[in-house]
């Protein structure tokens, strides 16, 4: 149970840019920046940050559907990296992933059956004879009507849409299911219906996550560690409940301001955050949180800080936390 | 469904009597009749009284809504009458007898027109950047530039004159068919090749692609199944009408390979005057028009299940 199933170590994704009339000027556009974390069996990490600071680019990176630049991802075991491609694609059915928008992550010409029984043909899942009735299985615990088989994905709500995106996930019966910000695109009554669907199913199948967020309570609520990320950079990662009551790095304390109080009237220190995040390609030096940080000192400008355990298992990158 | 197809029908019945009618009274507006254009070829002046007998025969004398009510009677029989400038043919021994050869060459160009033009394509989308894509776009530019009667000429003179490898003309045997067939498939290639690409490289970022690779779909699946299928909307669109085009013949192409095809009646029947060969080529393209656009649309449903027929309740 609490084997390590996957690991990242110094994990970088990059991507050539170019600009100008004649595309002259080349940039790297660094969305993922050294990362190194581990997850294990049964586990959930969160991990928190705003549009653009990578975290989506880390879930692709890990799932290989971008290559990554350097870095190593281990994965039950193996060294997922290394794997070619073939031999990564017989694989893929350990990890799988739940997308942010259900409705463009299903092919519009496959019913609800063909979707979910695709992967399984392909890989052999289950004796051919008991497909159908797995399909029809898999549906109901995830909630689906049983004579949604034969209909088409736009003919279902956002929420149904979702729940055939996590039955696809879970068709192939991975160890761990990385989740894109998949409640984000639903309306908050029906987030609350997949977040504890995905936990049941979690406790049920025994299944490890990561699960992408911008909202710090929903991941929270989620996972049991979470780790925050600023322009590519894990910035901290320690037990939720840490993380929310004692946030260390002026970034998540800014984060965690930063979430609506339910009363009005309750007095909170508010502490907001200037500027935007900085350009991934025009990075300042140093501590990537620099300029808009109200602890700033000249070191910040020069030393990029690196990450220290400050207590059990709750690990930050700032010189001043 | 029933209903929309016979919604359509009735349309199509509509557009065909609003034609006929515009071409019809377009036709005898435009100065000069069969007779003159006769008589200016065989440079001779036809006297008066026998042009007026002529009229009289043809039935040319009648004001023109009873002409027009008098063709259009015979017409629903799909007698057209004889044609006014091929002596002693009736306008239906002349489809008869030429429209096979074109429907032969239509078909045939647009099947080879199909595998290279979405051949090419594909390839482009898949390998966008690469040797496939330059050379789908260097054939496409080529088609573009290249005129398909220079195109033909250079076709005859390389492989029929200086290699002898295909007879420079003709229609009866296979052999007779590569050069007219390549020759007239310069402009259905181009457009096939350019919207096949553009449509498969906005299918190539969509979400649901990402998902099959997710899914561990194995890329040659991912291309024809995820990817092409969701991409046939615009191919059809443009491949209806295209089939449409080429399945009436070409004067250029049919004339430079001698194929006794039906091209070059359209051409010379405004020429000629002669009257119902104009209103029997412009109905049968309005026809044939009509059908490729209501097979294309009941086509959409096949290829996307979002399409539907039925009024929304």
């Amino acid at each position: 149970m609490e084997d390590t199933l996957l690991q990242t170590i110094d994990l970088v994704k990059s991507f050539p840019v170019r600009r100008g009339f004649f595309g002259q000027y080349h940039f790297r556009l660094v969305a993922v920046d050294h990362v190194s974390f581990s997850l294990k069996t049964g586990e959930t990490l969160g991990l928190v940050g705003e549009s653009g600071c990578g975290k989506s680019t880390l879930g692709l990176t890990i799932m290989r559907l971008y290559e990554p630049t350097s870095g190593t991802v281990k994965f039950d075991g193996i060294d997922w990296t290394a794997l070619g491609e073939d031999e990564l694609r017989k694989k893929r059915r350990m990890m799988q992933m739940i997308f942010q928008d259900p409705l463009a992550s299903l092919d519009p010409r496959m019913t609800v059956e063909e979707v979910i029984l695709e992967p399984m043909e392909i890989f052999g899942v289950n004796k051919s004879a008991d497909r159908v009735n797995e399909v029809r299985r898999i549906l109901e615990i995830t909630g689906m009507p049983s004579d949604s088989v034969f209909r088409f994905p736009n003919e279902f709500s956002g929420g149904q849409q979702q729940r055939i995106g996590i039955a696809r996930a879970l068709a192939l019966q991975p160890k761990m299911l990385i989740c894109d910000e998949p409640v984000s695109a639903l309306d908050v009554s029906v987030q609350a219906q997949i977040l504890n669907l995905l936990r049941d199913l979690q406790e049920k199948f025994n299944l490890s996550y990561i699960f992408i967020s911008h909202n710090i309570a929903v991941t929270a609520f989620m996972s049991r560690r979470i780790g925050v990320m600023y322009l590519g950079n894990l910035v901290e990662i320690g037990p939720s409940q840490e993380i929310i009551n004692s946030p260390a790095h002026p970034y998540t304390k800014a984060l965690i301001n930063a979430v609506p109080e339910p009363e009005p009237k309750r007095k909170k220190a508010t502490r907001t955050l200037s500027g935007d995040v900085p350009s991934p390609i025009d990075r300042p030096p140093g501590c990537p949180f620099n300029p808009r940080c109200y602890l700033m000192q000249d070191r910040c400008k020069e030393e990029n800080p690196l990450s220290r355990e400050i207590s059990s298992d709750h690990f930050v990158s700032c010189h001043f936390a | 469904m029933t209903r929309y197809f016979l919604s359509r029908l009735a349309g199509i019945l509509g557009v065909l009597i609003a034609v006929s009618m515009i071409t019809f009274f377009l036709m005898k507006i435009v100065p000069g009749g069969p007779f003159d254009i006769m008589g200016v070829q065989a440079n001779k002046n036809i006297p008066d009284f026998i042009k007026e007998n002529l009229e009289i025969k043809y039935g040319l004398d009648k004001p023109i809504p009873v002409q027009y009510l008098i063709f259009m009677k015979n017409a629903v029989k799909l007698d057209f009458g004889y044609s006014f400038y091929y002596q002693g043919q009736t306008i239906l021994e002349i489809f008869q007898n030429q429209w096979p050869y074109s429907i032969q060459l239509g078909l045939l160009t647009m099947g080879f027109s199909i595998v290279v033009g979405i051949g090419l394509g594909i390839g482009a989308a898949m390998h966008q950047g690469k040797w496939p894509d330059h050379l789908g776009t260097g054939v496409a530019l080529f088609c573009l530039a290249m005129p398909s009667f220079v195109f033909a000429l250079l076709l005859q003179l390389v492989f029929a004159i200086k290699l002898g490898w295909f007879p420079t003309g003709g229609w009866d045997s296979p052999e007779n068919w590569v050069l007219p067939v390549i020759a007239n498939s310069l402009g259905p290639v181009l457009i096939l090749q350019r919207f096949t690409r553009s449509s498969m490289l906005d299918s190539l970022r969509s979400n649901y692609v990402r998902t099959a690779r997710a899914k561990g779909v194995p890329e040659r699946r991912v291309t024809f199944v995820h990817i092409f299928k969701n991409s046939l909307t615009p191919i059809l669109t443009v491949g209806g009408p295209m089939l449409a085009g080429l399945i009436v013949g070409s004067f250029f192409i049919e004339s430079i390979f001698r194929i006794p095809g039906i091209g070059q009646f359209w051409v010379t029947a405004i020429q000629n005057r002669d009257y119902p060969l104009i209103m029997a080529t412009t109905l049968v393209w309005t026809i044939i028009i009509s059908i490729t656009y209501l097979i294309t649309d009941l086509l959409y449903a096949l290829v996307d299940p979002r399409v539907t027929f039925m009024k929304e309740k």
